[in-house]
């Protein structure tokens, strides 16, 4: 503690030190200056220390020790303090006023406590504004405290007249203005002095009712402003809610009527949209998404001005406040419909809601009910945005809010929500009066297959579609993860489905819609229930092949699984975290499963088309594709000479099925007829007869062709077409000489050859892209800004910086360790010199007591001699 | 005496084992172990238990006194059994028997006489009987032989443990007469006999190996089987135009069991306990174990065998199979005639050919040539693909290859990457690239500025002669167009070329194992940095849109 003080004082010493030391003194006494002569000139370098006054700063130093530090060596040992007892003096809580009035009352208190019980006749003295009134009466020049405060300077006529009239008589002024009352008898003095008392008390009560008035007015006016502003600016001040003054609550018809009125002023936005005009904002939505999508095809990163900034206002001070949305509903309208409930107040919501809404109802065909569940998907946040918005509008926030929202859905996620859907629906509950209205979201697989097996196909559909709406995210809590999970049984349900025995394709068919609806609701769950299947699916598959290298084709859930993840993730995307895996997936199938019977051709057909489906927009090459189309042709082509192409893995040159495919029935040839190939051959291929068998073949080649053509020319671009395509080319020709084909297929191979020999033959060399070229190694001296002579520098600025402080914290350190060894020092010789003033004092004390001793000594002997002498 | 009246009367008691009591005591031994021979008294008690304890009466009787010897018969009789209880009550009594037999040196010692001869004859009465009861273990040791093809295992098992029980006493008390001081004897007969059986013509032995395995830890047994093994297979396949692949398949599972000691040092893990070992006895050499083990494997191995076991051989050949001959060089024959069968058994081929050419200076003529044949669509899909490549790196990982082979490579492998799979494709890339990196000189197949521009790619596929090939005068347009490969990782890999390559090679050690399955875990597990994108045209039905393939080609119903 000692150190830190005398570190304070020695900068407070050493701080005037300075400007004195300086050549800034006028005129020193040159025999005080002392000269700090340089040796050498050192361009650029301030000196600072060249001139100094020694002498005079010594003695300041020690005059500024004498008046501080002495003293406090000298009061060393007192410990007396002075001690402020006033009631609350170092209270800072208490205003002055009421300080005041707690000190009054105190000292009255202890003037009310008789001093002794005995004293009968001790009265209590009288005050007036805590003066008594008996020193009133003694000294008349008592000014009024608050009038002295306040009109300062301001000496009226009659104080002065009472002050300095002196005299007994009346006032002169008070006689003239007071001609009538002469027979009155002149007031006495203190008459006079009780009168001004009163008058100036009065004045100062009228002042202070003046004042009030005025603090009421301005803060009407400010009630009166801030209604005013609450309209102006939607938005309450906070310290209404704050401030506990009650407001008389507004009638239903008041508010209604006032948010009518601003309603009408507010943007007129949503006028119904033509026809045109929406579908070009359809087109302009598209456009944007494809964009998107060709991003994601290609690659590249997220470029950066998609994340840019929002639009800022000229007026923003940037200090994160915004501007809250209002959280009202506007009116609009939607397809003819007034939109009472869900919509987003017009274009205040963010865009994103707005398309992801139109998007639904892109999809939402004609049924009436489909119309609302989509708009009821895509408005979640929307709906969350606004209520968060309005929650400090209206007074009891958001519970209110949600149980409106909850209130007025409830009939919508039911059943009537406007007239006209009221009647198509009436007839149809009427067709189906047995299905329950509401569902609740299964919580297992088996449960929604107890729901839904045994039902129609629309039945079923509208099952799942009541469940999704009963079960809302936005009705309760938990409805979100419940729904979730209702994606993954709906893909396990389609599963079984598929696998069952006929596959029950037409109800898959129509399940996909919900299933893409759930998507869209919730991608990622949706993405990791797709993901589950497919590994599930691959994890199988591996097994087998991890022991025989090879393993049977999957049943036929599998490939619905995979072509429903393609109608739900955009294929085209470079990498996508379900769609690669799919990829794999497919891939694995073309090159790990032999083909071994018709209905694995039809499997691998399929899987193809898929397949191409996948890389439809992106146009990428699969390499395995290509093996497994060759491998389907060989099997159809009649004599192989094997010349031109390899078969790879799954197909075999020669072995018991390398002429699956072959049809060597004239007459079957010609009954054939081309259509499509039935999906569910590839669940279940019922015994044919051997004509039967021999179109399915026929078919299946058929399709095999239309996927070749497919590839060429898709790949017709690729830099090294004609050898990707050389193995197909090459089963082509010997397949069209071995003449043994329908006339159909012959005329679509040759034109597959045409086709291929038509593609370009472009074999320009390869360039590397120029790189850029790599700077030479320069030379030149590296330049650095000199900041400041001495060592300190080449850092950077935040180095320069703290070493900048360190040196001051040193500089700061020596000092104050010198001026703490100078107090010591001064301290010391203060001490010194006391003990050798004691010693002196004593000294003399000595000195004169053996004196006065020696003269008694003296005088004895002298008495003693004259005794002798006697 | 009934012992002296049995042993009488031998001569019907050949050693094929239908040793049959002839006074009296009836045949039944074959089904029904409840003889009265055995005592009169045992009616009661059949059955295994019963069977162990009656046997065991039997081996104590004969054991204490000569005079029960005709027993013997009775036990052997239950040696024919059809039960395999029985057998393996009969056996474990027999191992107890002509252990105690052996221990005690009451076999006959020297070659053995014919029975007759000695029965007739007029020695001393010990000795009969000790050349009777040792054409007794004869007629055992051959019954246990022909149990090592008894369809139950246990008894197979059994049946084995017996008989390298007896080798071990017979080692330790040999049957035959030392020719000189501390003459190396092994009971080379039996041993034989076990080897023969264990290499069954017939059927899979696997198993019975597996458990013989374990006795080749012992350096003489190893010694001894190798020796036996060579001279087994020697005598299967002799004269017979026609082997059976399972007697192949004993027969590598034999020999690829064997496996020497990789160090030098004095073997002395003996099965058969030798008082002390002798310098001058061949088991105890290492060299000569190799020498051993050399001729095994050539004996083995000049035969015509089968694909599948040569591709077997070939596997291991590196490994355990040329480290330990004592001239790896012999093996030429045998690597060069499986490098040129082609396919598969031609890539498993190069790793032992790569070792002679590496370590033993072997000279191959159109070495790279013949590698470059190799090389066809299958290549990547093969199960020793990994292998494969390996080998390819090491053998083109010089850098005094003239540029044009390597191009030629370069280019035979991009155009085979065209057909395949993505985990080969991920592989094989960075393989190429590596090549590229290698040889400078071979950089114009990736950049060649101001090259004219072509029909057709000069390169020719079908010529066999890599020089031949006009690979430098091409370019790797294949992988510019594996750049738009579906897979986003082999996209990547293939676009390296776009650029000039980076110095450092990409190893491709680690790539070589991945399976599409890992890949796909990988992709699966991946965290993209936005949310899952979404596809934005809403579906419709299954097949999808009208212009989706799905739609056009298949139908619902």
């Amino acid at each position: 503690m000692g150190k830190a003080r005398s570190a304070a004082r020695g900068r407070a010493s050493a701080a005037p030190a300075g400007p004195w030391g300086g050549r800034a003194r006028p005129n020193p006494n040159p025999f005080e200056v002392k000269v700090n002569r340089q040796k050498f000139q050192v361009l650029g370098r301030k000196t600072r220390h060249d001139v100094g006054l020694p002498g005079v700063s010594r003695a300041r130093a020690l005059q500024k020790r004498t008046q501080t530090l002495l003293k406090e060596y000298k009061e060393r040992d007192k410990s007396s303090v002075f001690r402020d007892k006033r009631f609350g003096e170092y209270n800072s809580s208490i205003s002055p006023e009421e300080k005041m009035m707690k000190r009054f009352a105190l000292e009255q208190q202890r003037q009310h406590e008789k001093k002794s019980i005995y004293n009968l006749n001790e009265d209590e003295e009288l005050t007036h504004y805590g003066q008594s009134l008996a020193d009133i009466e003694k000294h008349n020049d008592i000014v009024d405290s608050d009038s002295d405060a306040e009109d300062q300077g301001v000496l009226s006529a009659e104080l002065t007249a009472t002050h300095f009239g002196g005299g007994g008589g009346p006032l002169p002024g008070k006689a003239a203005q007071q001609p009538g009352g002469g027979e009155e008898p002149p007031k006495s003095r203190r008459e006079l002095i009780e009168e001004l008392i009163a008058r100036s008390k009065q004045e100062k009560r009228e002042r202070q009712a003046q004042r009030e008035d005025a603090l009421e007015l301005t803060e009407k006016l400010d009630q009166d402003w801030k209604e005013i502003q609450a309209l102006l600016a939607r938005k309450t001040p906070k310290s209404e809610s704050g401030g506990g003054k009650e407001k008389p609550e507004p009638d239903a018809y008041d508010m209604m009527v006032r948010e009518l009125g601003f309603e009408m002023k507010a943007q007129p936005s949503n006028r119904m949209k033509t026809e045109e005009e929406l579908a070009r904002e359809e087109q302009a939505r598209l456009r944007r998404l494809e964009a998107e999508r060709l991003r994601r095809m290609l690659g590249r990163e997220e470029e950066a001005h998609s994340k840019r900034p929002k639009h800022l206002s000229a007026d923003d001070l940037n200090d994160g406040f915004v501007l809250d949305t209002d959280g009202r509903r506007l009116l609009s309208y939607k397809d003819g419909k007034m939109n009472v409930e869900e919509e987003p107040s017009g274009d205040a919501s963010g865009g994103e809601t707005g398309e992801e809404e139109e998007e639904g109802e892109g999809w939402s065909e004609g049924g009436p009910e489909d119309s609302d569940s989509p708009d009821g998907h895509s408005d979640l946040e929307s709906d969350a945005g606004s209520e968060d918005a309005r929650g400090p509008d209206s007074p009891d926030g958001l519970e209110s809010d949600a149980e409106s929202e909850v209130t007025s859905e409830r009939p919508q996620g039911g059943q009537r929500p406007s007239p006209r859907e009221r009647l198509t629906r009436d007839v149809r509950a009427a067709a189906r009066a047995e299905l329950p209205y509401t569902f609740a979201v299964p919580e297992s697989c088996e449960e929604l297959k107890s729901l839904l097996l045994g039902k129609s196909t629309e039945d079923q559909l509208l099952v799942v579609e009541r469940i999704q709406k009963c079960n809302h995210p936005s009705l309760a809590v938990g409805n979100k993860a419940k729904l979730e999970k209702l994606f993954g049984f709906l893909l396990e349900y389609i599963g079984d489905l598929a696998a069952s025995d006929p596959p029950e394709l037409c109800v898959i068919d129509k399940l996909v819609v919900p299933l893409y609806n759930l998507c869209q609701m919730f991608p990622e769950s949706a993405s990791d229930a797709v993901k589950f299947v497919l590994r599930d699916a691959m994890h199988e598959m591996e097994g087998t092949v991890e022991t025989t290298g090879r393993a049977a084709f999957p049943g036929l859930d599998v490939l619905i699984y995979l072509k429903i993840a393609g109608m739900l993730f955009p294929t085209s995307d470079f990498w996508h975290p379900v769609i690669t895996p799919a990829l794999l997936c497919l891939s694995q199938l073309l090159t790990k499963c032999p083909v071994q019977s018709l209905q694995d051709v039809v499997k691998g057909l399929f899987v193809c088309c898929v397949f191409l489906d996948y890389v439809s927009l992106s146009q990428r090459f699969i390499p395995e594709l290509i093996n497994f189309l060759a491998g389907i042709l060989h099997m159809a082509t009649p004599n192989k000479q094997s010349q031109g192409y390899t078969l790879v893995h799954p197909f075999r040159a020669h072995g018991k099925n390398s002429e699956l495919l072959l049809v060597s029935d004239e007459e079957d040839m010609a009954t054939w007829q081309r259509r499509s190939l039935p999906l569910q051959w590839a669940g279940s291929l019922k015994a044919q007869s051997k004509t039967e068998a021999n179109h399915t073949r026929l078919s299946c080649l058929a399709v095999c062709l239309a996927l070749v053509r497919r590839c060429v020319v898709a790949y017709g671009l690729l830099p090294s077409f004609h050898d990707i395509t050389q193995p197909l080319r090459a089963l082509l020709t010997e397949y069209l000489s071995a003449r043994c084909c329908p006339a159909a297929l012959q005329e679509l191979s040759r034109s597959i050859l045409t086709e291929m020999e038509s593609q370009p033959r472009h074999c320009r060399p390869l360039v590397c892209e120029k790189s850029k070229p790599v700077p030479l190694k320069l030379f030149t001296p590296r330049l650095v800004k000199v900041l400041e002579f001495g060592r300190k520098q080449g850092s950077t600025k935040e180095e320069q910086e703290r070493r900048r402080l360190i040196h001051k914290h040193k500089r700061e350190f020596k000092g104050a360790v010198r001026e703490i060894r100078k107090d010591n020092q001064f301290l010391a010789r203060m001490r010194l010199s006391e003990i050798m003033e004691r010693d002196a004092e004593r000294k003399r004390k000595v000195k004169q007591l053996f004196n006065s001793l020696a003269t008694q000594e003296g005088e004895w002997k002298a008495l003693k001699r004259k005794k002798f002498k006697k | 005496m009934r012992a002296t009246a049995r042993l009488s009367c031998p001569a019907r008691r050949d050693d094929g084992g239908s040793g049959r009591d002839v006074s009296g005591a009836p045949g039944g031994g074959a089904t029904g172990l409840v003889c009265p021979a055995w005592g009169g008294g045992m009616e009661g008690d059949a059955g295994p238990g019963g069977a162990r304890r009656a046997l065991g009466h039997l081996v104590e009787a004969v054991l204490a006194s000569r005079g029960e010897a005709n027993a013997v018969f009775d036990i052997l009789a239950v040696l024919q059994s059809e039960d395999q209880e029985e057998i393996q009550e009969a056996v474990h009594a027999c191992s107890r028997l002509f252990g105690a037999l052996l221990a005690r040196g009451e076999l006959f010692v020297g070659p053995l006489p014919s029975e007759e001869m000695v029965l007739t004859g007029s020695r001393g009465a010990t000795r009969k009987y000790k050349v009777w009861m040792r054409h007794r273990y004869q007629s055992c040791c051959n019954r246990l032989g022909e149990l090592l093809a008894h369809p139950s295992f246990q008894v197979k098992e059994l049946a084995l443990s017996t008989l390298m029980k007896f080798v071990q006493l017979e080692g330790e008390h040999p049957l035959e007469q030392p020719k000189w001081e501390s003459n190396y004897l092994f009971p080379h007969q039996l041993f034989r006999l076990v080897v023969g059986g264990l290499l069954s013509p017939e059927e899979d032995r696997s198993l019975l190996l597996s458990q013989f395995r374990e006795f080749l830890e012992h350096d003489d047994i190893r010694y001894h089987t190798m020796q036996a093994a060579s001279d087994t297979v020697a005598r299967a396949t002799d004269g017979r135009p026609e082997v059976p692949l399972a007697f192949w398949n004993n027969a590598f599972m034999l020999l690829s069991s064997v496996s020497l000691p990789r160090q030098e040092g004095t073997l002395s893990s003996f099965y058969v306990k030798h008082t002390e070992l002798s310098d001058k006895w061949k088991v105890v050499h290492l060299k000569e174990h190799r020498k051993a083990f050399q001729q095994m494997w050539l004996r083995f191995l000049k035969h015509q065998l089968p694909l599948r076991v040569c591709k077997k051989v070939l596997v291991i050949m590196h490994d355990s199979i040329l480290p330990h001959l004592a001239q790896p060089s012999l093996m030429i024959d045998f690597l060069t005639r499986a490098y040129d069968i082609g396919g598969a058994v031609s890539l498993l081929a190069l790793n032992g050919l790569f070792i002679l050419i590496h370590k033993h200076n072997l000279e191959y003529p159109d070495f790279y040539r013949k590698l470059y044949g190799l090389l066809d669509p299958s290549v990547f899909h093969v199960k020793y693909r990994a292998r494969f490549f390996h080998l390819a790196d090491l053998f083109l990982s010089s850098s005094h290859l003239p540029a044009y082979l390597v191009a030629a490579f370069a280019k035979r492998l991009a155009r085979l990457a065209l057909t395949a799979p993505p985990e080969a494709l991920l592989m094989v890339l960075p393989f190429i690239c590596n090549l590229l990196r290698r040889h400078p000189a071979c950089r114009v197949l990736m950049h060649r500025p101001r090259g004219p521009e072509l029909d057709a790619d000069p390169y020719d596929p079908t010529e066999e002669d890599p020089a031949q090939s006009r690979a430098l005068e091409s370019s790797l347009w294949e992988l510019q167009a594996l750049q738009q490969h579906y897979h986003p990782e082999v996209s990547k890999a293939a676009s390296a070329i776009n650029q000039a390559l980076s110095v450092p090679e990409v190893s491709i050690a680690p790539l070589l194992e991945v399976t599409a399955f890992e890949i796909f875990e990988r992709d699966l597990k991946k965290k993209g940095p936005e949310s899952v994108p979404l596809e934005f045209i809403p579906a419709r039905g299954l097949l999808g849109r009208r212009e989706d393939l799905c739609a056009q080609l298949f139908t619902l119903s």
